[in-house]
């Protein structure tokens, strides 16, 4: 898959046997023992594996709880409650899949600011960016329908007002919205269907997740520096290297999704989904999940009509832009450097962009009223600012730093001192630690 | 090398058209079932029609029936109430259409036309979701006495038109008829 030679030799006679009839022991050797990866990459980089244990940590607690769940609107909401108090465990795997869900979007955060943060979605790999935004999507749509499966009153009315976006669509938008719902409103035919996309979709992600490793694996991975891998000293071996790495990073991050799930596995929740649904009555104050308010707040900051379309589509529109202009950032970034650490003004706006997206999570929570709408719209004007003009035109009047000649120059010269055998350091990356 | 383009076409080019044009309509007749199963199914649409008794609702009270899963609220409305919404000028509305399924699409707004008609002006009937995005309205609340939606603060009047906020239109008045004095048939 790399591209590279093989150095592959099997070395008993079962490992031959299967060379010779499907080579799967040396596609797995070249793509995760072999493979070079830059020496340089620091803990920002263990997320990938992360996002690939929690999506099969999610999968294996899903088919479990799928066991015992039943999705039928009068049914639903007590088998969840029949899961966390009767069945063994129950309490552990469902918290560990509502609490799994929540921190499988943290660490695709971290991923997406780390790809923007070192221009990892740069030439040659556009491909490999615009299919993380894929599985993103698809990310967001299990995750919604995932939420409405307990049948909660925020399970309700969360679908209502998302599938209440579509009606927003001139002419079509009432066709679709019952097209979704097979009904009037969410009501037994919708909650059906979503239980059955919701333990679809993670086998689609999976998928483009074979297609995202493997255009990763075409082009090599990015790193701090941006530079591309030059010579074999700019490289260590997957393994140990990497899966060292992304083994200690993963037991860490796990650290911190078992405190969430042992001691506060409500805290990422909230408790009007513990009232069951009720289509009469609305709760007073609807808010998402965690992972979505930015966007939320996006769509309750359009207020206004925009020309002929009026408030409500320029909400759903500006919601849906905001995720959409994540697909042509490889081509709204003009700069010929990739990694911010060269960018001075790039690092500035970027740090400017994370604040922003924080503060737009932190408004989407709030009530849609007095400063708060202010607030949100100057927040939404930024974030597309960041993407439309800063991309663009930074990279036409930036003067980046001056960016070493290769990957190992740049860690030579960053540990100079700390190290009194240079050319040990340099021979033999297994002495560096 | 002109002469080339005036080959006859020969039996393989007619069977590979063809052939692609059963695979283009086999893939779109086979399609639409798969689509189409997701549509509202006969039971749900079955449901299409209620019957509500209103005997017991004296002026300034409400009710909310349930219809194709949503809320409908019926509310018999005292004559202040009405005067009130008969005082606002069609040009102050943000939506000037009535979105009253028994009466032409290009009916006006006036509190007539949303209510349930000459001589029971004090009834309005109307499908209690707010335009925006499928939230319930408070009923009896906001500033102008009719409904406020708290999702993200609507603001209907007395005949249930808005008036502020993000919701772009009037809530709707499903078809409905008064089968009695004091029977509704919605639907």
């Amino acid at each position: 898959m790399s591209g590279g030679h093989s150095t592959y030799t099997p070395k008993t006679g079962i490992e031959r046997w299967f060379d010779a009839r499907m080579p799967l022991p040396r596609l797995v050797y070249d793509s995760f023992v072999a493979y070079p990866v830059p020496r340089n990459l620091n803990y920002a980089w263990t997320f990938g594996g992360i996002l690939s244990i929690m999506l099969v940590a999610q999968i294996l607690t899903g088919i479990v709880l799928a066991m015992h769940y039943t999705s039928d609107t009068t049914l639903a909401f007590g088998s969840v409650e029949k899961i966390v108090r009767d069945v063994n465990s129950g309490w552990l795997l469902r918290y560990l899949h509502s609490n799994g869900a929540s921190f499988f979007f943290i660490a695709v955060y971290i991923h997406i600011f780390r790809g923007l943060f070192y221009g990892s979605y740069k030439a040659p790999r556009e491909l490999l960016w615009v299919l993380g935004c894929i599985i993103y999507l698809l990310m967001m749509a299990t995750g919604f329908m995932g939420y409405v499966l307990p049948w909660g009153q925020m399970s309700f009315w969360g679908a209502t007002v998302i599938t209440g976006f579509f009606t927003a669509i001139p002419l079509v938008g009432d066709w679709i919205q019952q097209l979704l719902l097979g009904g009037f409103a969410v009501d037994n035919p919708t909650l059906n269907r979503f239980f059955a996309l919701h333990y679809l979709l993670p086998f689609m992600i999976a998928g483009v997740v074979v297609l995202h490793v493997w255009a990763l694996h075409v082009t090599g991975q990015n790193n701090p520096t941006g530079i591309e891998v030059k010579s074999k000293t700019d490289t260590v071996a997957f393994t140990p290297y990497a899966t060292i790495k992304d083994g200690f990073g993963m037991v860490v991050f796990l650290f911190f999704l078992a405190y969430f799930v042992f001691y506060i596995p409500n805290y990422l929740g909230h408790p009007d989904n513990y009232t069951q649904a009720n289509p009469l009555k609305t709760p007073a104050h609807i808010v998402p999940e965690w992972y979505f308010l930015p966007f939320y707040a996006i769509l309750r900051a359009i207020t206004f009509n925009i020309g002929p379309i009026n408030s409500k589509l320029g909400g759903v529109l500006a919601m849906f832009g905001a995720i959409a202009v994540l697909f042509v950032v490889p081509w709204l970034d003009t700069s010929k450097v990739r990694s911010a650490v060269y960018r001075p003004w790039y690092k500035l706006f970027f740090w400017l962009f994370v604040v922003d997206c924080v503060l737009l999570g932190w408004l989407g929570s709030r009530p849609a009223e007095g400063a708060y709408v202010a607030m949100a719209q100057v927040c939404t004007l930024f974030y597309f600012a960041f993407f439309l003009i800063v991309m663009p035109v930074l990279g036409l009047i930036e003067t980046p730093r001056r960016i070493p000649n290769s990957i190992t120059e740049a860690v030579l010269e960053k540990n100079k001192g700390a190290h009194v055998a240079l050319p040990a350091g340099a021979a033999s990356p297994e002495a560096k630690v | 090398m002109s002469d080339a383009h005036l080959i006859e076409p020969n039996r393989r080019d007619f069977l590979y058209v063809a052939t692609g044009m059963a695979a283009v309509v086999g893939a779109g007749s086979v399609a639409w079932p798969f689509i189409d199963q997701m549509r509202p199914d006969a039971s749900t649409l079955a449901l299409a029609s209620i019957e509500v008794d209103v005997a017991s609702l004296e002026p300034g009270m409400s009710l909310t029936a349930k219809w194709r899963g949503k809320p409908v609220f019926v509310r018999n409305r005292t004559p202040e109430e009405i005067e009130s919404s008969k005082k606002v000028a069609l040009d102050e509305l943000k939506d000037p259409l009535a979105r009253n399924a028994n009466l032409p699409a290009d009916a006006k707004a006036t509190d007539i036309d949303r209510s349930a008609g000459e001589g029971k002006e004090n009834w309005l009937v109307m499908v209690g979701v707010c335009t925006h995005l499928g939230c319930i309205p408070l009923g009896q609340q906001g500033e102008y006495g009719g409904w406020f939606c708290p999702c993200h603060g609507s603001v209907y009047d007395t005949s249930g038109r808005i008036r502020k906020g993000p919701a772009p239109e009037n809530m709707a008045v499903p078809v409905f008829q008064f089968i009695s004095d004091t029977k509704i048939r919605i639907g």
